[in-house]
């Protein structure tokens, strides 16, 4: 990027202090590869997901939001169930547990990285993040462990 | 004025209601048929496969307030530009029709190929920043703030100017190295949601994001009327929201940057009509 900006002499408008964002680690989670797909095999908290609580942070927009992508026929309730992603229902037979938890975590070891899903517990790699999320995941290790109880239930 | 405004308001709860009821995804009742509706890119490596406008990916009520000049909101800005455009303002003591004289002729197709080149400034320009260069430099008068009533209805009234004329803009020698910068900005990932302006309107256009149908993101109808807001938006500002949406630090509106993506944005749209003042819901 700053090379491409020198190259065309726009230098002052590519480096903006923003683009740098240092934050600190995220606390760490073993990934294994397994057939050759990214999983994360234990859980990230010693509290177990609950699958309720995950259903609240899937809808709400602040949170998971991630109706916005994609249908999930149990919450049919809600209003606005948005198909960037594929349906959700039946997740839970195609994928494993550790592999739905390596999903929300970062989709892009599961998808590659042309995904448009965005990694729900990372901090890492972004750019220009507003002040107020820079360090912060997008879901806490608690609500990822939620949201993976609730998918895991989506037979 | 006042058969008009409430006829608007007619509308706008029509409008609300349309939206509401188009948003439920596949399930739900039908969507914009965008499909079909679109004009055919300039050549085969186009990033599109037909280049479409916002229009069409509206609803049904959204897009009849658009066809209709009387009814449309947008015509007061138009109104406002045309009274301001002969208004003389700052020490030169000079409007816009003191040089530019009628807008109907002189105006004709200058919007359509904004950005353009300025070779004093060694940069391109916009409408609103080529605005504020005659207002500062040949009627001496303050540069209108971006965003302002003034700025923004004068940005309208010029490029109603060449409404229904196709979208073309250069890309060529000293603007080579924009155009560059602007597409890849359109696929640099912003944010705590790390998407990019392609991720949203090159690879998921035609799809809900909840209650958003997504759209190409074409620029042709701007300044637009957008119906929740109540007013005029300028496409910096459209820019802005999206990147801020995605948990995002916007750049600034009328800088290099949002210039650059602007230029790219002209170019996605091209041979698309200009549309200005186009209605969003
Ligand atoms: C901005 C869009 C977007 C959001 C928000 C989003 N996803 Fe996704 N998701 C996708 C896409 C797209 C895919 C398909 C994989 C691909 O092609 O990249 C996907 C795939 C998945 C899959 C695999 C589905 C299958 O059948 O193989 C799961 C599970 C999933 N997402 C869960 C979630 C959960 C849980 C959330 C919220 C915490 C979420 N997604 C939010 C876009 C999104
Ligand atoms: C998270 C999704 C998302 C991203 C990322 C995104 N946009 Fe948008 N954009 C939207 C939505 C939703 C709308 C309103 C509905 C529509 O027209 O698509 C919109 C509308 C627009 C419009 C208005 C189109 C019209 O006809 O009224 C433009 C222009 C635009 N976006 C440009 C951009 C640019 C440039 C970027 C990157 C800097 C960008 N968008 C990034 C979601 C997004």
């Amino acid at each position: 990027m700053k090379a491409l900006g020198c190259v065309v002499g726009l230098a002052a408008a590519v480096v903006s202090p923003a683009a740098s964002q240092a934050a600190p680690p995220l606390p760490p989670f073993s990934v294994v590869v397994k057939d050759g797909v990214a999983t994360i095999p234990a859980p990230l908290t010693s509290e177990p997901g609950d699958p309720k609580a995950g259903a609240t942070v899937v809808v709400d927009r602040q949170l998971g939001n991630c109706l916005s992508c994609h249908e999930i026929d149990v919450l049919r309730g809600e209003e606005f169930h948005g198909d960037v992603g594929p349906p959700l229902n039946g997740v839970a037979k195609r994928w494993d547990t550790a592999t739905l938890r390596m999903i929300v975590v970062n989709p892009k070891k599961v998808f590659g990285e042309d995904t448009v899903m965005p990694a729900f517990y990372r901090v890492d790699g972004l750019n220009r993040v507003r002040p107020e999320f820079v360090g912060k995941p997008i879901l806490t290790a608690q609500q990822v462990e939620d949201v993976v109880a609730f998918l895991a239930a989506l037979k | 004025m006042s058969p008009r405004l409430a006829l608007c308001a007619i509308v706008l709860l029509a409008i609300v209601g349309g939206a509401v009821a188009i948003a439920w995804g596949r399930s739900g009742p039908e969507r914009p048929h965008w499909e079909g509706h679109g004009i055919k890119p300039p050549d085969k490596d186009f990033p599109l496969p037909e280049i479409v406008s916002g229009y069409w990916f509206r609803t049904k009520e959204t897009q009849a307030i658009q066809d209709d000049d009387f009814n449309n909101p947008g015509f007061f800005a138009v109104e406002q530009g045309e009274e301001l455009w002969s208004k003389p303002d700052g020490a030169a003591g000079k409007s816009c029709a003191s040089c530019h004289q009628d807008a109907a002729t002189s105006m004709k197709g200058v919007g359509a190929a904004m950005p353009k080149w300025r070779e004093a400034l060694h940069k391109p320009v916009n409408l609103e920043q080529q605005i504020n260069i005659c207002r500062t430099e040949r009627m001496q008068a303050e540069p209108w703030k971006f965003g302002s009533a003034e700025l923004t209805a004068m940005t309208t009234y010029v490029r109603f100017q060449s409404r229904g004329m196709p979208v073309r803009v250069r890309i060529d020698g000293p603007m080579a190295p924009w155009f560059e910068r602007g597409k890849q900005l359109y696929h640099t990932r912003n944010g705590q949601l790390d998407l990019a302006c392609a991720s949203c309107h090159e690879k998921n256009y035609g799809r809900n994001l909840r209650a958003d149908f997504l759209s190409q993101g074409q620029s042709n109808g701007f300044p637009v009327y957008r119906l929740r807001d109540q007013r005029l938006v300028p496409l910096h500002e459209r820019m802005e929201g999206c990147i801020f949406d995605v948990r995002g630090i916007p750049y600034a509106p009328l800088s290099d940057e949002f210039l650059a993506l602007e230029l790219y944005l002209a170019w996605r749209g091209t041979g698309l009509p200009v549309e200005t003042p186009a209605v969003r819901n």
